[in-house]
């Protein structure tokens, strides 16, 4: 399945039976220089909407919300000592992987085309 | 200038759109908060090289030098004592002893030069036409600071005798055939200068600057991380009409001759509170806090004695990232009776996090006394 798009600017990847999230270029632009990154719990059973993850850049605090209901299962340790690779390498920052009860759902989000109009 | 926003435009509007520049509203103004290079690293290129600013939306302001009592009714700083081609830190107090706004004078010999805050500069001239003679604001000139350890070497080559100058001298020099206002100060606790460019020449005058390797046009995100750094209030934030400037710790900005027992002790608005907390001491102070973990505390976060219950003490009035000490910074007012290495605890998203009190500034100032 390839990458989909929220709303809320997050990306989805499909790994296996997981779902992959992180945040877009474009979102990582908008913030500015990340310098917090605060990740969830493993183990956590969150609904979608949920917040689950706190970024700050330079310039404000954004929340990173559960895209689909499911279980927070391995998280990106690598971001809270390098917040900066979000700036640098924002489809590669992946923030939590999640087990989810309806994988096919991932597919309700926008592809990349939909996602770039979306931006404008 | 006004655009289709409302907003008005400095100057260099073209000039900040052309450099990539991110324009935001600010204080009635169409500012740069970034250009691409983007925060962080226009705020280390300041430190580390030198960094332009176009800070064209603050009110500047010509009093003739008869004003000079007459200012000196409304500031609790010594005027009349400043010299020739001098620059000194003044606030505008109310008569609860609060502040209005904060500035700069300068004595420019046949004058005195103020430089007020853009969102306060209305009230600021109404203040002063209200209570001081020959109020000239001035038109048709912008204002640029240039920053960092390679300011004066790069200001230089355009402006030779900046050289003699040392921290809040000010100065006039011929560029172009254009009068140039210049001051050896800042707020980003850099070395540095302000100068004040007619319009007609501003635009080439700052790519003349901005063509030079050491120098990079810096936002007024950076700009806030930088002063915040250094330890300087803003006003609205830091400082307003309820705080004094003894409790925001700019008691050093008030000079002896107007303290209880100098020569002109007093007879500025508030004087009473203000001479009784320098004497006294006040029941609060700005600090500083560095929080312990990597979470910013934001202006507005609470902060408290305790990590679990009891009322806040008091509350962050300017926070956020410091790139030069690499971490979180803030500012908040907090009792006085709280000494530089307490640990205190803002509140975050519902959690406590501890932070230390620490002295201003977090980041050492260089000027060049």
């Amino acid at each position: 399945m390839p990458i989909r798009y929220t709303p809320e600017h997050e990306w989805l990847r499909v790994e296996g039976d997981l779902v992959v999230v992180g945040i877009t270029e474009h979102a990582s632009e908008q913030l500015g220089d990340v310098v917090f990154v605060e990740l969830p719990e493993v183990g956590r059973k969150v609904e979608k909407g949920d917040e689950v993850s706190v970024i700050e850049s330079v310039k404000a605090a954004s929340d990173i919300l559960a895209p689909l209901a499911g279980e927070i299962v391995e998280v990106n340790e690598a971001l809270p000592e390098t917040p900066a690779l979000v700036n640098e390498k924002p489809m590669q920052a992946w923030f939590f992987k999640m087990k989810v009860a309806n994988l096919a759902a991932v597919d309700d989000y926008m592809s990349e085309g939909a996602y770039e109009d979306f931006i404008g | 200038m006004a655009g289709d926003t409302g907003l008005k435009r400095t100057a260099l509007c073209n000039l900040h759109v052309e450099l990539g520049a991110k324009m935001v509203p600010f204080a009635g103004w169409d500012m740069p908060v970034q250009y691409p290079m983007g925060v962080l690293k226009e705020h280390l290129h300041t430190r580390a090289a030198a960094g332009l600013f176009d800070v064209s939306h603050m009110g500047q302001v010509i009093l003739p030098v008869a004003a000079i009592a007459a200012l000196e009714a409304l500031v609790p700083v010594d005027i009349a004592g400043l010299g020739l081609n001098r620059q000194r830190y003044a606030m505008f107090t109310n008569d609860a002893g609060g502040i209005l706004d904060d500035l700069m004078v300068a004595n420019r010999g046949d004058h005195l030069f103020l430089v007020v805050n853009a969102a306060c500069a209305e009230a600021d001239i109404a203040h002063l036409r209200a209570h001081v003679p020959g109020v000239t604001v001035v038109a048709c000139r912008g204002l640029l600071a240039l920053q960092g350890p390679q300011a004066e070497a790069a200001l230089a080559r355009l402006l030779p005798g900046v050289t003699a100058m040392r921290f809040m001298d000010t100065a006039t020099f011929l560029w172009e055939g254009a009068d140039l206002w210049v001051s050896r100060s800042g707020y980003t606790g850099e070395d540095g200068f302000e100068i004040s460019v007619p319009e007609g020449v501003i635009e080439g005058f700052a790519r003349a600057l901005l063509a030079m390797p050491e120098v990079a046009p810096i936002g007024l995100g950076a700009r806030d991380s930088l002063r915040l750094e250094a330890g300087m209030p803003l006003y609205g934030h830091d400082i307003d009409t309820e705080t004094t400037p003894v409790e925001a710790g700019l008691a050093w900005a008030i000079q002896k001759a107007r303290r209880s027992g100098g020569g002109r002790e007093g007879g500025f608005p508030g004087a009473a509170r203000i001479l009784r907390e320098l004497t006294e001491g006040p029941a609060r102070k700005r600090i500083g806090l560095r929080p312990e973990g990597r979470a910013p505390m934001r202006e507005g976060v609470e902060i408290y004695a305790e990590a679990t219950g009891g009322s806040p003490i008091g509350r962050v009035t300017s926070g956020g990232f410091g790139p030069s000490i690499d971490g979180p910074m803030a500012m908040a007012y907090l009792p006085a009776t709280l000494a530089p290495g307490a640990t205190v605890y803002g509140e975050v998203r519902g959690k406590r996090l501890p932070a230390r009190i620490t002295d201003l500034p977090f980041h050492p100032t260089s000027y060049k006394r």
